[in-house]
């Protein structure tokens, strides 16, 4: 039962990283457009003119 | 005068000295609009920074205030096919905002506390069989409480909150019992824990907070999008305003250089305003100079033209006729009229408030019921010889087991797909409790003017002229500010202007066409000769070479108004027309939908005593309208829907608005409120038949917290499972309206009495 002390706190650990993602998601906006980040991807502004 | 709109009202400056200025767009289809737009603000010189939001329609432009006018960044979408309006953020979607994210933070905390438990409690669960040794359950059963406490403490904070505001009210809501179940099952979970007892409830309780946060999410987020939409539709109705500068426009000549455009939000006390001829009054105000006549069909439902003379009250969303007036706003809420509406609303919301949702309704008697029947429990178990401990775990697993994680979902679910369907019907939902009253009714009273009839005058006899000369007199309307001829350029839809076009006020334009001449106006004018006068239209005249023709130009229904009126007596519902307007310009409308109950000329108070008369019957009416006279009656009426193009109080006043032309998203709206109130009841009586089950298992004892979670997880995933079904196969909005699309317009049924009812107050 001694492998319990690491694999419940490696459980809870998981658990609050995810946590803090969603956290840091929402603080960031990422929920404010759910359907422009999609394309936004497709864009080519950040690519530096030749 | 201005070439583009001044909007330094709506600009915000940083910190950083950028000006910042958020757009509603309008006409974007597709993902490529993004990029056409952006690249197409970047263009600009001076803009800094541009983000488009393809989810709200919205733009967020930073650029300086020095190198560009604000008024420049609209005109530059614009010619790139895009209509916008600076946008205010209004108080309500923040806070919408605010509470969406802090119901996705609880979800998210609620949803972590509950997988960690989960693990937790299967491995006892599983245990039981496999001899766990006792001291490892009451560490896991520490552990799990050392994560539910502050999850519970953190995740439940919106039911406690409105569990707490409902008791201090005085009344019991679906979040009293809530609160009462975790609270109890985490009390009684903690103290189990401490003496090494075989059971805790702790994944209970979080679960029950997940699977009800699950539920408000998917409904906040439904009427985020919905309020975030219509927040757009109003941003783009915003209108401009001619404002004279302070102390110009005094003397009769009128110096163009004094006269910006600005948006009519940026209008205050006092500004005054010039409204040319066809123009829509932006505010409400006093003449202070010039003579007209206003079309005042939007506030009292009157078609006539009403003369108006410097000193008169004139209200926002009337017409200008042919005069141009010099109005000084006043503040809203000044004349008699709104006064008037105002008191009207307040005496019949009155009765509106009394209003019980079906979920309040359920509680209040679920409650005591559920909380009775634990004690009773209890002290059954007492009675009969069990130790008072072990008679209390029994009495809190029955609460614990009948908390209301079902029965809290089933309305909710039900109302975030019910609002997913009215938004693709066209339809805005303004109060949760409208969709539940919309599927009750069993009267249907429309307005006229602007309800049954589209909100501005069209050509009637289209038909009967011929085409070419139709389009003739079309071309020729673009270039008068007559309102008339703006009712004819709208309905024509013609193409380019004529060129040369001289105009003769009062008369009518002329242009050259072909080898002679084209005119339009009055019937001296065009050399025609009057036929006998219609009581209900205003006519004008097109004259080409040797042809003529007369135009009738008055309010003419709305596309489908035949079909959906016919539809819904179909269906089984009385169908009324109560207007503000002569009696003699509601018969025929109302001869030619077939209604054989109808009113005219009546006045806002009489519309209510209409209503107040159905309802003292038991009936339970929709009012459909759009007028400032007709708000009142929407207060008063047990369900009320509004066009988009209403008055600004109306709109507040009705349960749902729709859009467009058509009349058919209030037939849409019934039946969708239809299914979705049948799902409600279903939904309820399946939550309701699962207590039915679970509870004597409780009572007897046998309510292990394994039992708990699978009762709780499969009566909710059964519940919302029940609510998709208002998406399901069969459900779809356009089915449930084929009927009213394809229908005969207006046939009146075989053996119906002759229209004999009709009568008029005036």
């Amino acid at each position: 039962m001694n492998v319990l002390i690491i694999l419940i706190p490696a459980a809870l650990a998981l658990g609050l990283v995810a946590l803090y993602g969603l956290f840091w998601s929402l603080r960031r906006g990422q929920y404010e457009d759910l359907e422009g980040s999609a394309y936004r991807i497709l864009q080519d502004d950040d690519i530096e003119k030749k | 005068m201005a070439a583009s709109p001044d909007y330094s009202h709506f600009v915000k400056t940083d910190a950083d000295g950028r000006s910042r200025l958020d757009l509603a767009i309008d006409g974007i289809t597709c993902a490529a609009c993004l990029d056409d737009i952006e690249t197409a603000m970047k263009r600009s010189p001076g803009v800094i920074l541009a983000r488009l939001n393809l989810t709200s329609h919205r733009l967020a432009v930073t650029f300086d205030a020095a190198s560009i006018d604000a008024g420049r960044l609209t005109g530059a979408l614009e010619s790139i096919g895009y209509r916008a309006y600076p946008y205010e953020q209004r108080q309500v979607e923040a806070d919408e905002a605010a509470r969406f994210s802090m119901l996705l933070k609880c979800l998210g905390v609620a949803f972590f506390a509950a997988m960690n438990i989960m693990l937790l409690s299967i491995s006892v669960w599983s245990g039981e069989a496999t001899s766990m040794p006792p001291e490892t359950r009451d560490f896991f059963h520490l552990l799990s409480a050392l994560i539910a406490l502050p999850a519970a403490a953190y995740a439940g904070q919106p039911f406690y909150v409105s569990a707490w505001t409902s008791l201090r009210q005085g009344r019991l809501n679906m979040d009293v019992p809530i609160t009462i179940g975790v609270f109890l099952a985490l009390g009684l979970s903690v103290y189990e824990t401490k003496h090494h007892a075989e059971h805790a409830y702790f994944d209970s309780a979080i679960m029950l907070l997940t699977f009800l946060l699950a539920g408000r999410v998917m409904d906040q987020a439904m009427r985020r999008k919905t309020r975030a939409a219509a927040g757009n539709l109003a941003a783009l109705k915003g209108e401009n305003a001619l404002r004279f500068a302070p102390g110009a426009g005094e003397g009769q000549e009128k110096d163009a250089d004094n006269l910006t455009l600005v948006p009519v939000a940026a209008l205050a006390e006092g500004d005054r305003v010039l409204v040319r001829a066809g123009e829509r009054i932006p505010a409400d105000g006093v003449i202070e100079q010039g003579a007209s006549a206003v079309d005042e069909s939007a506030i009292t439902g009157e078609t006539l033209g009403k003369p108006v003379t410097p000193g008169d009250n004139i209200y926002a969303g009337s017409i200008n006729g042919e005069g141009a007036l010099t109005v000084r706003v006043t503040a809203a809420g000044h004349s008699s009229l709104i006064d008037e509406a105002a008191r009207l609303i307040d005496a019949a919301g009155a009765a509106r408030s009394r209003y019980m949702r079906l979920a309040d309704r359920v509680s209040r008697l679920y409650a005591p019921v559920v909380h009775l029947t634990a004690l009773t429990t209890g002290l059954t178990w007492w009675a009969f010889g069990a130790s008072a401990h072990d008679a209390l775990v029994i009495a809190i697993s029955v609460l614990i087991i009948t908390c209301p994680c079902a029965l809290a979902l089933a309305v909710p679910t039900v109302q975030a797909m019910a609002s997913g369907a009215f938004f693709r019907a066209g339809l805005f939902v303004n109060d949760a409790a409208g969709l539940e009253k919309l599927g009750e009714v069993d009267h249907v009273i429309f307005d006229k003017t602007g309800t049954l009839t589209l909100p501005e005058p069209r050509v009637a006899n289209g038909d009967e002229i011929a085409p070419d000369l139709l389009e003739l007199a079309g071309r020729l309307a673009h270039s008068s500010s007559h309102p008339l001829a703006l009712a004819l350029a709208r309905s024509a839809r013609a193409a380019a202007p004529l060129a040369d076009v001289r105009e003769t006020p009062g008369q009518g334009v002329a242009a050259p066409y072909g080898d002679g001449e084209a005119r339009l106006g009055s019937a001296a004018f065009c050399g025609a000769t009057a036929p006998g006068g219609e009581a209900d239209a205003s006519a004008i005249f097109i004259r080409q070479g040797e042809r003529w023709a007369r135009l009738l130009i008055r309010q003419t229904l709305r596309p489908d108004a035949g079909k959906v009126v016919a539809h819904l007596r179909r269906k089984g519902l009385k169908i009324a027309i109560l207007s503000g307007d002569r009696p003699e310009a509601v018969a025929p409308i109302a001869r030619e939908l077939g209604v054989e109950t109808w009113r005219g000329g009546l006045k806002p108070a009489e519309k209510i005593a209409f209503i107040e008369d159905l309802a003292s019957k038991g009936a339970k009416a929709l009012m459909v309208g759009d007028g400032l006279n007709d708000a009142p009656a929407l207060a008063a009426a047990h369900a009320s829907i509004s066009p988009i193009d209403a008055v600004h109080l109306t709109q507040t006043q009705a349960d749902a608005v729709f859009l467009g032309e058509r009349l058919a998203p209030v037939a849409a709206a019934l039946a969708i409120a239809d299914q979705a109130r049948k799902l409600m009841r279903q939904n309820l009586a399946l939550a309701i038949g699962y207590n039915f089950i679970a509870v004597p298992v409780a009572m007897a004892g046998h309510a292990s917290p394994l039992f708990a979670a699978l009762a709780m997880s499969g009566s909710s995933i059964l519940v919302t499972l029940n609510a998709l079904r208002l998406r399901g196969p069969g459900k779809g909005v356009n089915l449930l309206l084929q009927e009213a699309r394809g229908g005969s317009p207006s046939a009146p049924r075989p053996g119906a009495p002759p229209a004999a009812t009709a009568a008029s107050s005036a």
